[in-house]
């Protein structure tokens, strides 16, 4: 490696800019930060070199390069941003409306959306953020944020680590903030010695040469704000995995106990009720909205026991259910039990659980029944045999009922809207009588039934759908985050604040630097050259010309 | 209901004071010249109305939560209501550091323009779904309109950086751009305009038309240019519709917002059409002479402030506390929502627009473009994803 000598005798790394110790700009490197032909020097990273402006001669040279480069970090944001834009020009397939015509991506963008519909299901954008070409972008944005982190942090941090308060006539004079003043007593530097560390900054002092330095911890925050990026990143690769997150949707009926699915067969759940309550249309707050946009829902609420099966260790044993927690989920406050966490997600409201049937002759004008039967409509069965002889089998059973291309079918299986097409075999006779029979509908196939079926009663119930989440990931995003706004808040609500005050002849030469806040600094200054000759800094970038 | 009328009457008595407050500020012009930083008469009348202002402002949200029961922020209108409060509060708090009153010209005129147009949506309390039910509505959306309002600060130095700046002698691309932007705030008071000047007329145009399965009627309070996509009129004397929205225009009641945005359009032209009348030039060479004393480095570092101190805080309420919201109430924390992919947008937007600052060294001119294309974003965020892309929080 070459080590280049500065006349202030201090040894420097290949690629330095500005001398790490005087400052003085290093003849032959002026090019890397762009400051050949600019009356100021750029300070960004105080010239430090940096191995990414340094070495390009092999391919781990050229990728670090490539990577280490602001310019890239920034198109591949943009390239993000555009693209987290693209996907919301339609809904993403998980949030297509139930409404829909149909559910099915393929049918679904180009009925609703047209051509541009069509093209964008085709190009794979309804499902976009879960795309691999979203994924790498996410990922080289990744890759870019920890070179170029490193490629600065750690030059930076030695640079800074040993900087000296003597400074070359040339870092001074081309430093944003300068002013040369002829004449300065010894009480004047004296004041503004003081007056600097009155104002908290740490002021060292090297024969008469001076470093008033505040604020330098907020260099780090860029640096810390990436360390918490990372992790959240890495948060997202760890939840991909099954390992970390499970999720399921389980629907539960009212009065239903399930084993609750992704649990390995440990826990049960009972939905006792689910409830759903609206906002009062009497409440005179409300009652202007509620008239102009129909009844707002106020409560979502399912009560549940879930109970754990401490037999479970036991392969094939029977279950021995133990309720370890009861509980009301609303939305806003799932239930939390072992590692599991179950929120209210969804709901369906009556469903039929079963339905009472009578038979009785076509022409009784008093619709006496003959007998009664009662379907679960959970579990139909085949065949219901009655008391008095008749016989009544179910060819057809739809839970959900609807007419589709002139054919009767189920648009789901939950009996929302059953219907049944039933065999009714009258006592000791072979030859079975065709009903149709659903809510509001009672069709006689052949016009010349002598026996009719009605229907006596039924039952409701609502269902509820519960989500069952672990995530182990959740507390990485967490530090992560938090992380994050540490390094954020540190880099942006503090600024790293630099006065030199160099000696020469009988005058000094005053020069200051910050990464930001301009003003604040040059207030500082202001403050504390009150009352003494110095003469007040120049800003020598003025944007007007 | 006298809480709720106390409620209304303060903030139009909060809007009324901004209004004031502006002419005080729009006085300060002469004296600026002699001395920037020197406390001027104007400036310090101009300051204090202000706050008196936010106060009266204040005060409605209080009063308006304790009639409603929640906090005022769960509409449209109360929304954007507190946005303008917070864009207030920003402008407050710059104004301390930097007591810079110019800013005050800009930034209240402009305030007021959001705060009328969520009077443009309905202003009954509605009554929060379960989902909404929750402590973290506060703590999200107060983080997040505090963090667009100081962001707003950076666009409102961006747009004098670049009146002030942008040579107007000769017609450019430059110029012309930032005559667009002046235009768009524009056709937000055409918008304002027309939809009260109806109000005020009471006119009502009803509409039957097909919504999938459903049949819907939906109520015009401008004349219908645009009818509904196959829809019927049922009111009699009223105007009959031009033509029909388009099909593929999708979403609620998408025939009435498109009509709405012919309106706004034809409104706004007409008064930038007229205030060209007047002024003969373009307004931003009108205005530029009134800036000409405002140091641009000033403004250059009051808009990379605000983004600085912004960024943070949007950061926090748009995306961390949204998401643990999020988490709280469907389980998971992501979920890419159109308005949240939004707000990541404009979260890798301002983080661009710090790397180019920090690193590529884009200052003055082109940090004041990226200001005002960021703010551009937020509002996008409010207005188009919550009217037209609608997801979880669909507002209207």
């Amino acid at each position: 490696m070459k080590k280049i000598k500065c006349e202030c005798g201090h040894i420097n790394p290949e690629g330095t800019v500005l001398c790490e110790s005087c400052g003085k700009p290093i003849e032959g490197n002026q090019h890397i930060d762009g400051n050949e032909n600019s009356k100021l020097i750029n300070m960004r990273y105080d010239g430090t070199a940096r191995r990414s402006q340094t070495y390009n001669k092999s391919i781990i040279d050229k990728i670090w390069s490539f990577f280490s480069s602001v310019k890239v970090g920034v198109w591949l944001i943009v390239i993000a941003l555009v693209a987290s834009m693209l996907g919301t020009v339609f809904p993403q397939e998980i949030y297509i409306p139930a409404d829909a015509v149909s559910r099915d991506p393929a049918v679904f963008y180009e009925d609703r959306y047209g051509i541009l519909g069509l093209i964008y299901y085709q190009l794979g954008f309804h499902n976009l953020y879960s795309s691999w070409w979203y994924m790498i972008l996410i990922a080289l944005i990744g890759i870019s944020l920890v070179i170029c982190s490193l490629d600065r942090f750690v030059p930076l941090y030695k640079a800074l680590k040993k900087q000296k308060a003597k400074r070359h006539e040339t870092f001074l004079n081309r430093q944003r903030l300068f002013s040369e003043t002829e004449t300065v007593s010894n009480e004047d530097i004296e004041t503004v010695k003081a007056n600097l560390k009155k104002a908290r900054y740490k002021v060292s002092d090297e024969d008469g040469h001076i470093l008033a330095e505040k604020g330098r911890f907020s260099r780090w925050g860029p640096y810390v704000n990436h360390i918490g990026l990372i992790i959240i990143l890495l948060a997202a690769i760890l939840r991909s995995t099954s390992l970390m997150y499970t999720d399921e949707y389980i629907w539960v009926r009212e009065g239903e106990q399930m084993v609750i699915p992704g649990t390995s067969g440990e826990f049960y759940i009972e939905n006792k009720d689910f409830v759903m309550e609206t906002h009062d249309e009497n409440d005179e707050r409300f009652s202007q909205a509620i008239q102009q946009e129909g009844t707002v829902p106020s409560n979502f609420q399912t009560d549940i026991v879930v109970y754990q099966d401490t037999n479970n260790s036991i392969p094939g044993a029977e279950p021995v259910l133990d309720p370890i927690l009861e509980e009301s989920i609303q939305m806003n406050q799932p239930a939390k039990f072992d590692k599991y966490t179950l929120y209210q997600s969804g709901y369906q409201m009556n469903e039929f659980t079963n339905m009472t049937f009578k038979i009785h002759e076509t022409d009784d004008p008093d619709e006496t029944s003959l007998g009664t039967f009662t379907i679960d409509l959970a579990n139909p069965e085949a065949v219901y045999e009655l008391d008095n002889g008749f016989e009544v089998t179910i060819e057809q059973y739809y839970p959900d009922y609807h007419m589709n291309n002139g054919q009767p079918a189920s648009q789901t299986n939950y009996p929302r809207n059953p219907a049944f097409v039933m065999m009714v075999y009258p006592p000791d006779n072979e030859n079975p009588e065709i009903s149709f029979l659903g809510i509001g509908k009672n069709i006689d196939a052949t016009g010349e039934n002598d026996y009719k079926l009605g229907i006596v009663d039924f039952d409701l119930h609502d269902v509820s759908g519960l989500t069952l989440r672990v995530d182990y990931t959740l507390p990485f995003f967490m530090v992560g985050a938090a992380i994050f706004m540490i390094g954020v808040i540190q880099g942006m609500y503090w600024q790293h604040r630099r006065i030199w005050i160099n000696p020469k002849g009988n005058g000094i030469l005053l020069a200051a630097h910050t990464n930001k806040n301009w003003f604040g600094i040059s207030k500082d200054i202001e403050k504390s050259i009150e009352n003494t000759s110095i003469k007040m800094v120049e800003d020598q970038q003025e944007l007007e010309e | 209901m006298d809480l709720l009328n106390l409620s209304s009457t303060m903030l139009y008595t909060a809007f009324i004071l901004y209004l004031i407050a502006t002419f005080f500020f729009g006085a300060t012009i002469r004296q600026e010249k002699s001395d920037r930083r020197k406390k001027t008469k104007a400036g310090t009348i101009g300051i204090t109305i202000t706050i008196i202002g936010f106060i009266a402002q204040l005060v409605y949200l209080v009063t308006r939560w304790m009639a409603s029961g929640h906090a005022p922020v769960s509409n449209m209108f109360e929304f954007m209501t507190f946005l303008g409060m917070c864009m207030v509060l920003a402008f407050i708090i710059i104004y301390f550091y930097y007591r810079f009153t110019f800013l005050g010209l800009f930034a209240l005129p402009i305030t007021m323009v959001i705060i009328a147009y969520a009077s443009m949506f309905p202003t009954d309390i509605s009554p929060l779904v379960p989902s909404l039910q929750s402590h973290w509505l506060y703590i999200h959306v107060t983080t997040v309109a505090l963090g667009q309002g100081i962001l707003f600060i950076s666009f409102v130095a961006g747009i004098m950086y670049l009146i002030r700046q942008i040579d107007q002698s000769v017609r450019t691309t430059k110029n012309i751009w930032l005559e667009i932007v002046l235009y768009t705030i524009i056709l937000c008071v055409g918008f304002i305009l027309i939809t009260t000047t109806f109000n005020l007329m009471n006119y009502n145009a009803t509409f039957e038309y097909q919504e999938g399965n459903q049949s819907v009627v939906t109520e015009y309070h401008l004349p219908a240019i645009a009818a509904p996509n196959e829809g019927t009129l049922l009111t009699e004397d009223a105007m009959q519709p031009w033509f029909q929205t388009p099909a593929w225009m999708q979403g609620a009641d998408a025939g009435r917002k498109f009509n709405t945005v012919i309106w706004s359009f034809i409104a706004g032209t007409i008064l930038y059409g007229v205030i060209r009348l007047f002024t003969r030039k373009r307004i931003g060479a009108k205005i530029q002479p009134l800036l000409k004393s405002v140091k641009p480095d000033l403004l250059d570092e009051i808009m990379y402030r605000s983004v600085a101190i912004g960024f943070p805080v949007f950061t926090l309420g748009g995306l961390i506390f949204a998401a643990i919201w999020a988490q709280i109430a469907w389980g998971r924390f992501w979920g890419w929502d159109p308005k949240e992919v939004w707000a990541l947008v404009t979260w890798f937007f301002y983080a661009a627009f710090l790397h180019l600052r920090l690193s590529r060294g884009w200052h003055g001119e082109r940090s004041a473009w990226l200001a005002v294309v960021g703010f551009g974003i937020i509002m996008f965020n409010l207005i188009v994803v919550n009217l037209v892309l609608a997801g979880l929080h669909s507002y209207a």
